[in-house]
């Protein structure tokens, strides 16, 4: 695994945050810091170990398909600047 | 009891402390105060009605009208139109004094990480309050007015701070408390829990929160428990102490020696204990921190600058404008934690990382189960100084084992006024015997 700057930019660019040249340093360093810190998971033998998702295992809940009470449409937008009617207004697509 | 004494004292404290990002100036208008009489009749503090207890909560959970920023810029303005489950629970038992100081959303163990006030530590105000959840447990520890407060933990945020600021910290089993309305950290790690003056405290108000709640996917089914009864027992419960952590290294030989005190106090009071051994000890912090990163990067997507949170004026495509108002607004540990989960989450790195450390999770779980077949609770201390990140990382090797596993944790300060805590942990749902063993060791100390 190359742990390089080529490799943070594209996963600065799938997590949606622009960097600075210092803060790709920075976080390149990081990357290799902690990487390595973590490495000794690979000495362990998971073989048939299924995976736990939660602490403690629950059955899928779903709730009966029943409308119920909902925000208001007030509330729904009491905290955005970008509304436009009805509707959340967003940068263009492309 | 004037309620106004209550405002001034946690805005004084604040002033000194900065134990609140938001201090609640609603607080006198709150209904619980309306017992004038008369038609006219106005809230006033002199009305207080003393049948309700004070408390102060973290901010990373909604309060409705009352400004919620999860110790983060890019919520600096949110103000939820709605309130978290606990906080629905506690209505008309408790009343919301503020919203306390926390690492911005949980990212840090020391309250340092903080896009507002650093909180300060209330036995010596040239340290910190530890953390995540540093300001609540400070403020418990000063406030005449209050003795409990609701935390949150991930990997050890009630812990921690209950062990710097000499309170009693709860952290319940995974499950027993909704997290509705909580801003997440980590889904599959966080859960809300109590801070006290003493054990009873922070059991009474646990009481109030617990409970399935159908709005949480994660809640546990189970008949309701009076947590209270617990409380007063001198049942002998067994003790297993993990070798890995009681000699551990890079421990304080002060905070080891407190331990050991306490271990023997409660020998002599008949409560026996082994010393067992921990075979995975080695890769708590890696494998807490991955699923924690993985899922805090997940979690931290839906900050995009549009329905709710910091913005900017709309310009660019989408991705340049979620981009600009994410890279402006999240502090450089939460980047860090982005790019890390969002790496080891990637096409290709996720099964040596994400999925692998889902596994050894399993392997955890199942160790501390077997081992908790033969002891009822295990002790350790809960402790820390300018640490790189992986050092900071490793600063929580005492606390996240049991985070991993989900199970319930209290932390009891060894002695009054001192900022050193022994740590019981229990088996899933075994909230009475963390109970038993804390508040008989309260008494004991």
């Amino acid at each position: 695994m190359k742990i390089d700057k080529e490799l943070i930019e594209k996963v600065s660019r799938v997590a949606r945050l622009n960097l600075h040249e210092e803060e790709k340093e920075g976080f390149l360093k990081d990357f290799k810091d902690v990487l390595e810190a973590f490495a000794k998971i690979k000495d362990i033998d998971v073989s048939n170990v299924d995976l736990s998702v939660h602490p403690i295992k629950f059955e899928n809940v779903l709730r009966e398909d029943k409308p119920e009470k909902s925000l208001s449409e007030k509330d729904i937008f009491l905290n955005t600047k970008h509304k436009e009617k009805r509707f959340f207004k967003g940068p263009r697509i492309l | 009891m004037d309620a106004k004494n209550i405002l001034n004292e946690a805005r004084s404290l604040n002033k000194r402390y900065n134990f609140f990002i938001t201090i609640n100036e609603s607080f006198l208008e709150e209904p619980f105060l309306k017992k004038a009489s008369g038609k006219n009749a106005k809230p006033s503090g002199k009305n207080y009605n003393e049948k309700v207890k004070l408390i102060s909560v973290k901010d990373n959970i909604c309060t409705k009208g009352l400004r919620t920023t999860a110790g983060s810029k890019i919520l600096d303005n949110y103000v939820p139109v709605f309130d978290a489950t606990v906080i629905e629970k506690i209505k008309g038992k408790y009343g919301v004094v503020g919203k306390t100081a926390m690492d911005e959303f949980g990212f840090g163990s020391f309250s340092t990480n903080c896009a507002f006030n650093v909180p300060k530590n209330p036995l010596d105000e040239t340290r910190t309050c530890g953390g995540s959840s540093g300001g609540g447990a400070g403020y418990t520890y000063l406030s005449k007015y209050s003795d409990s407060s609701i935390g949150e933990s991930t990997g050890g945020s009630i812990s921690c701070p209950a062990a710097f600021c000499s309170v009693v910290g709860i952290t319940p089993t995974y499950g027993l408390v909704s997290r509705y309305g909580l801003i997440d950290y980590a889904n599959s790690l966080d859960k809300i829990g109590t801070f006290g003056k003493t054990v009873k405290d922070a059991v009474k108000l646990l009481n109030h929160i617990a409970g399935y709640d159908k709005k949480d996917s994660t809640s546990i089914k189970k008949t309701k428990e009076d947590y209270e009864k617990y409380l007063g027992k001198n049942s002998k419960l067994k003790i297993g102490i993990i070798k890995e952590f009681s000699n551990g290294e890079g421990i304080s030989k002060e905070v080891e020696k407190e331990f050991w005190n306490g271990v023997k106090k409660l020998e002599n009071e008949g409560m026996n204990y082994d010393e067992i051994s921990f075979s995975l000890t080695d890769v708590f912090i890696p494998t807490y921190y991955i699923i924690a990163m993985s899922e805090a990067s997940t979690n931290l997507a839906k900050y995009s600058g549009i329905r709710y949170g910091a913005s900017d004026e709309l310009k660019g495509t989408f991705n340049e404008y979620f981009s600009h108002v994410r890279s402006n607004n999240f502090g450089k540990e939460a980047k860090r934690r982005i790019l890390l989960g969002t790496f080891m989450r990637m096409a290709g790195y996720r099964n040596a990382f994400y999925i692998k450390a889902l596994k050894i999770r399993s392997l955890i779980i199942n160790e501390y189960k077997k081992l908790l077949k033969n002891y009822d609770v295990f002790p350790k201390f809960s402790e820390i100084e300018k640490l790189s990140p992986v050092e900071a990382y490793m600063s929580d090797l005492l606390t996240v084992g049991p985070n991993l596993a989900g199970l319930p944790m209290i932390s009891v300060p060894v002695k009054k006024d001192r900022p050193i805590g022994m740590h019981f942990i229990a088996d899933h749902l075994q909230e009475n015997k963390i109970i038993q063993i804390g508040d008989f060791y309260e008494r004991i100390r």
